[in-house]
């Protein structure tokens, strides 16, 4: 029997045989053929860490950061961890309740599991962090990550640094994919334009990761890992004291200030009204305070600076003067006869000036602000018998003020600059059917018309005036940081432009001759600066706005360019206050302490009163009311037709309270009003008290600042300040305080400036 | 028995043991690599007994022991006691009944204490094997008779069944490994043939669809009554024997796996026939997925997870291999069970294609050395002994390791030797041991 089944121990040995190959095949397709498997090990197992670098510091001239790096504390909770704890105490400490508690830790969980340390709360206050950094090992399962935030020292130039933001979708695709999600990029101002100087380089470090996704260690030698590179530090030529001063004087304003720096284009300081404070987009508000900004029709996230599109008025009149004499249709001795009214064309121009030779010479006409002589002088370069025709005048006229800088964009290094307009034949073709001649648009020579300037673009007119005929395109970085020598991005500000090198020397004279007398004899006295040569011009520029389908003639806008002091001017000055009135009532004033506080580094004990009186006055148009009504209505239905909630929307149907939240009269408890009324909480600048000691000097303003960086805000909700730069300021305070003790002169002043923001 | 006998090392088949002790080796070697952690103390980790190779290598020494005592004893012992041993295995599996504890889902384990569990279906295979090889070696046994050959089937089955009731499947799927003895001893082929037709049946309902496996069937029969058209002129039975397997086939696949899937299986069974063969199983109606979940609360993942979490592990292995404790899926918990069920794992994601062959072929080896040794033994009882044990470890290795690769059912059987587990390791070292002392002896005739 046993015989009989001998053969049958080669079939096992065959099956065995059998099975074993089946196997070997299988382990040769997973092992040698399919390549997926690896792969998916290694998505598995390793994990890309993004290392960020440090965003590069932004300083000003004098070295002092006015956007810094600071650290913020996020509150981390590992949900698995969490065991008995003291729940109550947690939420005290953080103040909230426990469903709020219940409900997070479950978000925590759903989002990125158990095992990873998920946000708990984000950007935590220095006070709430100290508290919680004393009593965080009673919370097993919680703890405190550092996170790197951007912070303004000073609460000032919001519009000219920006703000950084998480990535969207249409950034990612321009990156190429550069960016993941989740980073911050620069949304605006410097942060946007140099984003790729203050970025810095990305490092990446590879990670081995477990199954709980928890990493691990770090994947091989670290040899894969890229370094990260810090972000490259930017010096502008900023004055912060200077900005901080424009800043001060737009309160409750809206409208714009530029100050230049003729021999360069350096900008020192461009503040635009209303403002906002830059680092209420950096704490744990930052989506609150976001949302609010954008909502608000007052527009205070414009920078009206390179924005604002305004009728330049009589600031014009210098640039239509230098035309007209380079053109030779006038000469310094042109006068013309002018009481009050010019009647060249059908439609008499007023003119402010009545009495009689006030536009005797070139002079005296740029002096009193003649639009009779302006009027006349644009007519005369139109219909300049030279091109036989108006239609080549315009185009000569408007190439000229082209050359000035006007109408176009200048490239100043801000993201979205707007140009302005100066319109050429093809907009009057259309407009009157090809049949125009100059008096159609007579009133482009005192500025108003169809054209349209920026606040930066009459700076920069006024330093090509100042330089007689160059300048530099307005930018704000002088040099980047360990950049290399040939940086692209800086080269085309080093270069020098001339589009009115043709126009001569004595040309220029006699028109900064007339603007000194502006200043001296002329409509600009308030801008009067004794010891200072200045020159300079006013302008009143008319303003109409379309309100619910109406024109309506609103209150003048004020102007004033200049730039000081006449012989090698260090600084010209733009100021526009929309519906300010007069050039010289509020315009004038605010760039006369512009100049004096740069060129004398400080203002005049007997000027602060003025100052604390501009800086006083609101000049918020009450139309605001209205349009922010219409706009929060118009969204709250919008909001009701969407979802079917109308429960915002009563709140504008309702009659009562839609008169209430339309009712503009002063002191009325209207919260739309009162938003409008609302001015920063800057303490009144005061004078200085007589020289002291420098020792007590250097040791006062530290003291004080110590106070007042403990003692609550005076105005928190009109000016809500972010606690972060608490921490942050002592060392930055101590740092600009560092000239206080060198000179007598400037503590006071710096106290006033920096204590009060 | 209990005197030193000299010739201890007389006749042993040191061949064998050296295989056992090297893959021996490579378990605790293998459970090192899949559970030690950085930075930990190895020396003390061995030392300590709180850690699972040190307790794998605590376990690999008393075997050692246990295998020496076992060759100083007597090869009659083994004859004497294996009918003994058999009831005493049913004893045993009975004893589970009243005094299981619950673990993983498993009604199969007795718990001595918090450290100690025994697990009758697993240790039973042993007295099954001995209790086998003593019926068909019985002089008044004649083999070739039906009466014989379901009495042999019996002594197989009955601890399956048991093993069944416990709701371990896996296990009990083991002792159909003994029809493989009985084939050595003249089980008709034709029984192996129906089974192994009978699974492909099975595995090919699950795959196809009903009607294109009818088809499919139909034609097969239509092609065998074309080929054997002489034959079914000459006799009519052929005819009605092919028509006769056609309807039995069609009606195993229309009516008996769905009707043994949905009342005999449970939920989570199905769903592992499924997940092995690649199949989404879409339950029949809530009740069932409700069934389904309850399942699976207590384990974190799924089968399906399992399976390729392991196909990825061995797949990233690639030709060499990682290297010892560099394998990224094994170190990091990516594969679940992987000490015990899923220890190919390791030395697949360690050691590559290189290295699994050659570990295979430790396996295949030691299979071709036993059948070997069977054939030269004088002793019915020996042989049949040898091929049980040969048996045994087949199916163990082949599907736990078609397990981890993808080609069979996740049904917890452990790999022989190199697992992680006390029992098994003893109860395998045990039988190899046995077999290594009757190999002794084989010029002796055993009864």
């Amino acid at each position: 029997m046993s015989v009989f089944n001998q053969s049958r121990s080669n079939v096992v040995r065959l099956i065995f045989a059998g099975m074993f190959l089946i196997i070997a095949a299988q382990l040769f397709h997973l092992q040698i053929i399919s390549k997926k498997y690896k792969q998916q090990a290694q998505e598995n197992a390793l994990y890309r860490k993004s290392i960020y670098p440090s965003r590069g510091i932004i300083y000003d001239r004098k070295g002092r950061a006015i956007l810094n790096n600071t650290i913020l504390y996020d509150l981390m909770v590992t949900p698995a961890q969490v065991k008995n704890i003291d729940t109550a105490y947690l939420c005290q400490l953080i103040g909230i309740d426990t469903v709020e508690f219940r409900s997070r830790v479950l978000d925590a969980k759903a989002k990125n599991g158990p095992f990873r340390p998920t946000i708990f709360e984000d950007l935590l206050p220095p006070e709430m962090y100290a508290r919680l950094e004393e009593n965080i090992w009673k919370f097993p399962g919680f703890n405190l990550q550092e996170r790197p935030v951007r912070v303004y020292p000073y609460n000032a130039a919001a519009h000219i640094m920006g703000y950084v933001g998480e990535v969207d979708s249409a950034i990612l695709r321009r990156s190429n994919n550069y960016y993941q999600l989740g980073d911050y990029v620069g949304r605006s101002g410097l942060e946007q334009y140099y984003e790729k100087s203050l970025m810095g380089q990305r490092g990446i470090e590879f990670w081995l990761k477990d199954n709980k996704n928890r990493l691990v260690r770090r994947y091989g030698n670290a040899d894969l890992d890229t370094p990260a590179i810090a972000g490259k530090n930017l010096h502008t030529y900023m004055d912060i004291e200077l900005q901080q001063l424009a800043e001060r004087l737009l309160a409750g304003k809206t409208g714009a200030i530029v100050a230049l720096e003729p021999s360069t284009g350096g900008i020192l300081a461009m503040a635009s009204g209303p403002n906002y404070d830059p680092n209420s987009l950096t704490g744990p508000d930052k989506q609150t305070n976001y949302a609010k900004l954008a909502l608000d029709v007052s527009g205070p996230m414009l920078n009206r600076a390179i924005k604002g599109q305004y009728p330049a008025g009589s600031t014009y009149k210098p640039v239509g003067a230098l035309i007209g004499l380079d053109e030779g249709v006038i000469d310094p001795s042109s006068g013309i006869g002018c009481l009050g009214t010019y009647y060249g064309c059908n439609k008499p121009v007023k003119c402010l000036e009545k009495w009689p030779g006030h536009a005797a010479n070139l002079r005296l006409a740029i002096a009193h602000s003649c639009n009779s002589f302006f009027c006349n002088t644009f007519r005369l370069t139109v219909d300049n018998p030279e091109y036989h025709s108006s239609r080549k005048g315009l185009q000569k006229w408007k190439e000229y003020v082209n050359a000035f800088g006007l109408g176009h964009r200048i490239g100043v290094d801000l993201p979205s600059e707007d140009g302005g307009n100066i319109p050429d034949t093809a907009a009057y073709d259309k407009e009157y059917n090809h049949s125009w001649n100059s008096c159609t648009m007579v009133t482009m020579g005192i500025g108003q018309d169809k054209m349209t300037v920026t606040p930066l673009q009459m700076a920069n007119a006024m330093c090509i005036v100042a330089n007689k005929g160059y300048y530099y395109t307005p930018h704000f970085v002088k040099d980047i940081e360990g950049a290399a020598e040939e940086d692209t991005l800086l080269n085309r500000f080093h270069q020098k432009h001339e589009p009115v090198s043709h126009i001569t020397d004595d040309v220029f004279e006699v028109v900064r001759s007339g603007m000194q007398d502006v200043i001296e004899i002329g409509t600009g006295r308030p801008a009067r600066i004794p010891g200072i040569t200045m020159c300079g011009k006013t302008g009143t520029a008319e303003n109409k706005k379309v309100i619910d389908g109406r024109v309506l003639k609103m209150r003048d806008h004020s102007w004033f360019v200049c730039f000081a002091p006449r012989e090698n001017p260090r600084i010209a000055v733009a100021v526009i206050v929309e519906n300010g009135g007069y050039g010289g009532a509020q315009a004038a004033p605010i760039a006369s302490f512009m100049v004096e506080k740069y060129l004398n580094d400080t203002l005049r004990n007997e000027r602060l009163a003025d100052v604390n009186r501009i800086a006083g006055v609101n000049l918020m148009p009450k139309y605001l009311v209205r349009l922010q009504f219409k706009a929060d209505s118009g969204r709250a239905a919008d909001w009701a037709r969407l979802t079917g909630d109308s429960t915002r929307l009563l709140k504008y149907l309702d009659k009562a309270n839609r008169t209430f939240l339309l009712d503009t009269s002063e002191g009325s408890r209207n919260p739309l009003m009162q938003n409008i009324r609302k001015m920063p909480g800057y303490k009144p600048l005061t004078p200085r008290l007589a020289p002291v000691v420098p020792a007590a000097a250097a040791a006062t303003p530290r003291q004080d600042s110590g106070r007042r960086a403990s003692a609550p805000p005076d105005s928190p909700a009109a000016h809500r300040r972010p606690d972060t730069p608490v921490v942050h300021r002592r060392p930055d305070t101590g740092d600009s305080r560092k000239p206080s003790s060198t000179t007598i002169k400037k503590p006071s002043d710096q106290k006033g400036d920096s204590t009060q923001r | 028995m209990s005197q030193r006998n000299p010739t201890i090392s007389k006749g042993v088949d040191w061949s064998l043991v050296w295989i056992w002790f090297i893959l021996c080796a490579i378990g605790v070697t293998s459970i090192f690599a899949a559970s030690y952690h950085e930075g930990e103390n190895v020396i003390q980790g061995f030392i300590s007994l709180k850690t699972d190779y040190s307790r794998q290598l605590l376990f690999f020494i008393i075997a050692g022991i246990i295998g020496t005592f076992i060759l100083l004893t007597d090869s009659k012992f083994f004859t004497a006691t294996a009918n003994l041993g058999y009831a005493f295995g049913i004893f045993l599996l009975l004893l589970v009944f009243p005094f299981h504890s619950k673990v993983k889902g498993t009604e199969s384990i007795i718990r001595f204490g918090s450290a100690f569990q025994l697990q009758p279906a697993d240790l039973c295979k042993l007295f099954v094997n001995l209790a086998l090889a003593k019926y068909l070696s019985r002089v008044d046994t004649n083999f070739t008779r039906p009466r014989s050959q379901l009495i042999a089937a019996a002594i197989a089955l009955v601890p399956a069944m048991f093993s069944i009731m416990q709701k371990e499947t896996g296990l009990s799927l083991v002792y159909f490994s003994f029809f493989l003895v009985m084939f050595r001893e003249g089980l008709p082929a034709s029984v192996l043939v129906i089974g192994f037709s009978f699974s492909v049946l099975v595995v090919a309902t699950l795959l196809l669809e009903p009607n294109t496996l009818a088809i499919i069937l139909t034609l097969i029969a239509l092609l065998a009554i074309y080929i054997l058209r002489r034959q079914v002129k000459r006799s009519r039975s052929i005819l009605f024997l092919i028509v006769g397997i056609w309807f039995v086939c069609v009606g195993v696949q229309r009516f008996v796996v769905p009707f043994v899937f949905d009342h005999v299986f449970k939920p989570y069974q199905v769903k592992r026939i499924y997940d092995a063969i690649g199949k989404d199983y879409v339950p029949k109606d809530q009740a069932t997925e409700a069934a389904i979940e309850s399942e699976q609360k207590g384990k974190k993942k799924d089968n399906n997870y399992n399976v390729k979490q392991s196909k990825i592990a061995i797949g990233s292995g690639g030709l060499i291999g990682k290297g010892l404790l560099k394998g990224t899926q094994t170190r990091y918990d990516f594969v679940p069970e992987q000490k015990t069920d899923f220890i190919f794992c390791t030395i697949g994601e360690g050691f590559g294609f290189v290295g699994s062959i050659l570990f295979l072929g430790i396996y295949a080896l030691l299979l071709m050395r036993i059948v070997s040794v069977a054939e030269r033994q004088r002793s019915v009882f020996s042989r049949c002994y040898a091929y049980g044990v040969a048996s045994v470890l087949f199916f163990h290795i082949v599907i736990n390791v078609c397990m981890t690769i993808g080609l069979a059912p996740v049904i917890g059987i452990p790999l022989p030797f190199v697992s992680y587990g006390g029992t098994s390791l003893l109860t395998f070292s045990v039988m190899l041991f046995i077999l290594v002392r009757l190999d002794a002896d084989r010029q002796m005739v055993l009864r």
